[in-house]
């Protein structure tokens, strides 16, 4: 009915441009690794970089093992509250948003404390296993609400009294009945839990661990333009992961908040 | 209903162990691991912080790790962060506003609304080391915009530096305005078209139905998301560690703690503990303001 007015074009504009100008120079310096002339040498040396390699497997790696813990302790415990105690619902969610309370670096700073010549830092394994269960706790705000928004989409009295007629056990109920038909919200708490396990760097970095995160910030005090090249795989992949989160949460109002600072 | 027999008898089995009052049920099982869980990754290193604040090297209580947080490096660091948190909440709030108004305004393409929010999703997950890379391809002394800026007469090194607070504050702007852009776009679609059309036809002009009607409207939201971007900002620690090399001088909290963590020559363990206490203290004020505010948004536009 009424055309946009001008200011909304200014604004949309400058907007671009600032959004627009660090990718384009960014992809643009990343170009240059060969004097006098334009090409993906950057690229390809990130790409043969044993480290490279080795960091995004271990984040990779990290990222799964996180997304399958979280949702190990979410779905049941959401499913649970939904069922049998919804009185918990405000505690559950205050927990849950208690990650945004705790920066991670107070949160890392904490976990060595209290976990102090404990095997979980004594070694390197435990480390790991310290860094993962940081990453867990770092997905809750995503994955609750994933998961509750999933869960009430769903009839899960109804769901969960079918099943136990038909003679379901629990493990039945949860793993044959629940998990599939929250798949598609737990796919999308997933993915900003991969996009933000790929790119942190303070957790990760305090905790010693080999990850893609301080892999970026340990080349650019070695090499000049391969921090670029890495800057934009890992901005592709952000994008990737949550494009896709976008594309399964069409018409679901997910919301996301930030990522890692 | 189905399963309520076999719940009856577990009651009945744990009440008659307990003998009292309180009915314990094993409903509360199920969601044990959660519990345990948060408890021991988060509550419990949370809670020893604030413990730990408040003892000396041998165990003893003592206010003199707080006391300490008077050092004028840490009180420096502190109002640092404090400015750079409101400044960047302001002016990403602002310009995060402003983008949110001109792509839910009527009259603009539905594919521009969708391809902002949906750059917008990225972007607010797009920060840490990559983001720090970004900007120094772009505002460095090699970037982009500097050199460019250079052919056309403009120096804009030594003035302006990109390790600086309007450097670091440029920065931060970049994950602030995308947030605020995704809080507010669905608040400025839930003014209705009613409430325009309604002041329009009472004469009002763009400018009064804002000042009057929307603007009153959306003020908690609106400052509320600032609340959000403050503590946003103030939490951020790998942007700021790329952008600065992780000196402890002139820099941010989140900083000062990080070195106190990695460095192995720290002495006082008691004043890191208290520097994140504080932090734990601004971002816990910062957070139950946020949730008021929302509250209130909440109630405003329901009615």
């Amino acid at each position: 009915m009424r055309r946009a007015s001008y200011w909304s074009w200014l604004w949309l504009i400058l907007g671009s441009l600032y959004f627009a100008l660090p990718l384009l120079a960014t992809f643009q310096f990343s170009l240059l690794a060969k004097k006098g002339e334009i090409g993906l040498t950057a690229y390809a040396s990130v790409f043969r970089d044993s480290g490279f390699a080795a960091s995004f497997a271990f984040s990779f790696q990290t990222a799964l093992a996180t997304i399958v813990i979280s949702a190990l302790l979410i779905v049941p415990t959401t499913y649970w509250v939904h069922l049998r105690l919804p009185e918990l619902r405000p505690l559950i969610e205050f927990l849950t948003l208690l990650p945004f309370v705790v920066p991670a670096v107070v949160l890392v700073f904490g976990l060595s404390r209290s976990y102090n010549r404990t095997p979980l830092t004594d070694s390197h394994g435990g480390l790991h296993l310290l860094l993962i269960a940081a990453y867990v706790v770092l997905s809750f705000p995503y994955m609750y609400r994933a998961v509750d928004t999933g869960l009430r989409a769903i009839n899960v009295r109804a769901l969960t009294e079918a099943a136990q007629s038909l003679g379901a056990r629990w493990p039945t109920i949860l793993f044959r009945v629940i998990f599939p038909n929250v798949f598609v919200a737990l796919l999308s708490g997933a993915f900003v839990t991969f996009a933000i396990v790929m790119g942190e760097f303070t957790i990760a970095a305090l905790l010693a661990q080999p990850a893609f995160g301080p892999y970026i910030n340990l080349l650019s005090s070695s090499k000049v333009y391969e921090p670029s090249a890495l800057a934009v795989v890992s901005f592709a992949l952000t994008w990737a992961s949550i494009g896709l989160l976008q594309w399964l949460s069409r018409g679901v109002g997910q919301s996301q908040l930030g990522g890692p600072r | 209903m189905a399963q309520t027999a076999p719940t009856d008898r577990n009651v009945r089995q744990v009440s008659g162990l307990a003998h009292v009052a309180w009915r314990p049920s094993w409903a509360w099982l199920g969601v044990l691991p959660f519990f345990a869980f948060i408890g021991a990754f988060l509550i419990w290193p949370a809670t020893e912080i604030v413990v730990l604040s408040f003892l000396d090297g041998r165990g003893q209580p003592t206010l003199q790790n707080v006391r300490d947080l008077g050092q004028s490096f840490i009180v420096t660091s502190y109002l640092y962060t404090i400015e750079l948190s409101a400044v960047t909440a302001l002016l990403g709030g602002l310009a995060g506003f402003l983008l949110a108004y001109a792509v839910t305004s009527a009259g603009m393409p539905r594919w521009i609304r969708a391809a902002v929010l949906s750059f917008a999703g990225v972007a607010s997950n797009f920060a840490g080391i990559p983001l720090a890379f970004a900007f120094i391809a772009t505002l460095g002394q090699l970037g982009l915009v500097t050199q460019g800026l250079r052919y056309v007469g403009i120096s804009i090194y030594p003035t302006f530096s990109l390790y600086s607070f309007w450097g670091l504050a440029l920065t931060y702007i970049y994950f602030q305005i995308p947030l605020m852009v995704l809080i507010m776009a669905p608040a400025l679609d839930g003014l209705r078209r009613e409430w325009r059309e309604a002041a329009e036809s009472l004469g009002a002009s763009p400018w009064q139905y804002w000042r009057r009607v929307g603007l009153p409207i959306l003020l908690p939201s609106l400052l509320g998301t600032m609340v959000l971007l403050f503590g946003n900002a103030f939490g951020a620690h790998a942007t700021a560690f790329a952008l600065t090399g992780g000196g402890s001088q002139a820099s941010v909290v989140t900083i000062l703690i990080g070195a106190q963590l990695s460095s192995d020559a720290f002495s006082n363990p008691g004043l890191g503990n208290a520097l994140a206490l504080g932090m734990i203290v601004i971002m816990a004020l910062t957070i139950t303001l946020y949730t008021w505010l929302q509250r209130l948004a909440e109630r405003w536009l329901q009615r």
